[in-house]
């Protein structure tokens, strides 16, 4: 019983490290950038709906859609203003603006909100769930997690795969030189990913935050590292690897935390993320890539 | 330009300005002190200028020369730092005198983390490019969680370690527990001074400078513009690889223990051994110039003075910062921004004026 609800809430971890991890893996897939500021905006959206729901007094679904709307608008503008301009510049130039943006962000919300950690009230009025003769319990959080990230990558899935938009992200991840000939419109289709990177970021936040209430201007730090982690453990650039990588590591990361050592968990996803890397050095679902003389 | 008279290679001269700016900072920095005319504040910063620098050359080795993005360099610092902050504290009276022991300090810091550095270069240079700068991000981040978590005594019967608490090591009666999880080191001597820390920084640029134009040096740029170029002429790819990245994590160690003893408590955190730091060290080697020892210290100074300068604005400083490095990314990469720079380069600017000069009387004539 003990590792199944170790098993749940790891599940339910990871399904959130999955959709920060699928930003990171689009905007990679497409700009061919790491966006370190992505985690951030985990940050950005837990805070709108702090506000929201405490200094405003909404209803929660009327926050978290103030908070997708803020987090998609905050992810083009930082696209237009930092990355634009350096759509052909070296990938270490982009990575230290991603990096600038990254502390940016952290430091406006720490002169906005401040340095105190926020206690955070749940988003999610959904009941507790007992089994086995109350065994074995499932908070409302869990399951709305796992729900709705299982929606949102559904979603995701068939946007990508059937429509219009979702064909043109594709061939601009393929080839952006050949997707241009075609007559996609290549900066419209990055600023499309990074807004639907940053609305899924918001959502992360949202339940991030409701399963771990409290907040505070570094929240979007460590997840967002994490969330990385998980999109290379998934082979960065491919959906379903962010989507698969993210669960693999909540799983291991609540299993190591349960039955090995609290402190050490960091370091047991690390390694673990390490030996998959040297098996296959392209992540689980990565694709290989062939070298040209 | 064959009029100008060529004594010096170029990368002779480029070097000697490198060694001649350091040598003014010093002697600015001797004369201000001597004058009494530098703040507290500034006094405190020295050693960390100097260690900051460290970092920023050995990682411009990796980043610069071997064209691997490692984003796990303070992982290697933090090595060196506990390392020799475990070694002085234990040492701190049988060794004497104190320069002797540091000096012993700083070669065993800086040799563990090379070590260090050589055990995760086997599995890790394997990899390539965003994949290797993750591993990388991963090695530095077990370093310091693992360092969290260690508890470390001695008493007659030699080493006790243990990765629960003080009272599963078993000390006896004359037992000291020196290091204590997340406590980390408490009462190492403040040896770091800004004369050592001067020496170290001078060796280190000494090492890189030379190991940049030597054969060694030219093998490895070789591997980073072209790899398959490289290895079919016969370069052993890994040897090279390893050789710098090791000889990066040295100098990192030695950094590490210039910043261990220069407080007198030693704890790894996000902010000093983890992540953060990493990537601040690496905004210095990109900031400075990839590749450019000189830029990387230049930068590592501006940047590391930067915050402390702006410490009066106190809650913006940080959000000034962030903007100001955003703002250089973005002008750094600006054409019209260059083409600019170009115009107004005092170098270029000499170059030109005798060279147009001379145009100018073959036109005329």
């Amino acid at each position: 019983m003990e590792f199944i609800s170790y098993l749940v809430s790891g599940i339910s971890l990871g399904s959130i490290y999955a959709l920060i991890a699928l930003g990171y893996t689009m905007v990679y897939g497409i700009a061919k950038m790491l966006n370190f500021a992505h985690g951030d905006v985990i940050m950005v959206g837990a805070y709108i709906i702090f506000i929201c729901s405490t200094t405003l007094g909404v209803p929660a679904v009327v926050s978290v859609l103030a908070a997708i709307l803020v987090c998609t608008v905050a992810g083009v503008v930082i696209e237009r203003v930092a990355y634009k301009p350096l759509r052909n510049a070296s990938s270490l130039a982009v990575l230290i603006t991603a990096i600038g943006v990254s502390y940016l962000l952290q430091n406006a919300a720490l002169l906005i909100f401040g340095s105190d950690t926020k206690s955070f009230s749940s988003v999610i009025s959904i009941p507790p769930l007992s089994l086995f003769d109350g065994q074995l319990h499932i908070s409302g959080e869990t399951i709305a997690t796992i729900v709705v990230s299982v929606v949102l990558m559904i979603a995701l899935t068939l946007f990508i795969n059937k429509t219009k938009p979702g064909r043109a992200m594709r061939a601009v991840s393929e080839d952006r030189g050949a997707a241009q000939l075609m007559g996609i419109n290549v900066n419209a289709t990055i600023t499309l990913t990074f807004a639907i990177g940053s609305a899924l970021a918001a959502v992360a936040g949202a339940l991030l935050c409701s399963a771990y209430p409290s907040l505070s201007p570094t929240t979007g730090a460590m997840p967002g590292i994490k969330a990385f982690t998980a999109a290379v453990f998934g082979g960065i650039g491919s959906i379903p690897g962010a989507m698969l990588g993210g669960v693999l590591l909540g799983v291991i990361e609540n299993l190591s935390k349960g039955y090995i050592s609290t402190q050490l968990s960091d370091a047991i996803v690390f390694a673990v993320l390490i030996l998959v890397l040297l098996i296959k050095p392209t992540g689980l679902l990565g694709k290989k890539i062939r070298e040209k003389v | 330009m064959a009029t100008q008279k060529r004594t010096l290679k170029a990368s002779t001269k480029n070097d000697l300005i490198t060694y001649a700016m350091l040598a003014v900072m010093f002697v600015v920095v001797q004369i201000l002190t001597a004058a009494g005319s530098i703040s507290n504040l500034f006094e405190g910063l020295l050693v960390p200028l100097c260690t900051y620098s460290i970092m920023a050359v050995s990682l411009n080795l990796v980043v610069g020369i071997l064209g691997d993005l490692s984003l796990g360099h303070a992982g290697f610092m933090c090595v060196g730092a506990y390392v020799s902050a475990f070694f002085s504290v234990t040492f701190e009276v049988v060794i004497q005198p104190d320069w002797f022991r540091f000096l012993l300090a700083l070669i065993l810091g800086g040799i563990c983390a090379g070590l260090a550095g050589l055990l995760i270069g086997i599995p890790v240079l394997r990899l390539k490019g965003d994949y290797l700068a993750i591993v990388t991000l991963a090695f530095g981040e077990i370093i310091k969680n693992v360092v969290n978590i260690l508890y470390v005594g001695v008493d007659e019967n030699g080493l006790h370690i243990s990765m629960q608490n003080t009272g599963a090591l078993n000390l006896s009666e004359n037992g000291r527990v020196i290091m204590k999880g997340a406590l980390g080191i408490t009462g190492t001597p403040r040896d770091s001074t800004f004369l050592i820390g001067f020496i170290m920084l001078l060796i280190t640029v000494f090492v890189s400078l030379n190991l940049i134009h030597s054969r060694t040096g030219r093998a490895v740029m070789s591997i980073r513009d072209n790899r398959i170029a490289a290895e079919s002429i016969g370069i052993n790819v890994t040897k090279y690889k390893l050789i710098v990245f090791s000889l990066s994590a040295f100098f990192a160690g030695i950094a590490g223990v210039l910043y261990a003893h220069n407080l007198t408590s030693l704890t790894a955190t996000t902010k000093n051994f983890g992540y953060n730091m990493s990537i601040t060290i690496l905004v210095f080697v990109v900031l400075g110039g990839i590749g450019s020892t000189r830029g990387s210290i230049i930068a590592a100074i501006i940047l590391t003075a930067l915050p402390e300068v702006l410490r009066g604005m106190d809650n913006y400083r940080m959000l000034i910062y962030s903007i100001l490095l955003i703002v250089m990314m973005l002008a750094n990469n600006n054409e019209k921004i260059n083409v600019f720079k170009e115009k107004i380069s005092i170098m270029n600017w000499l170059q030109n004026k005798s060279s147009g000069n001379k145009l100018d009387k073959e036109a005329h004539s």
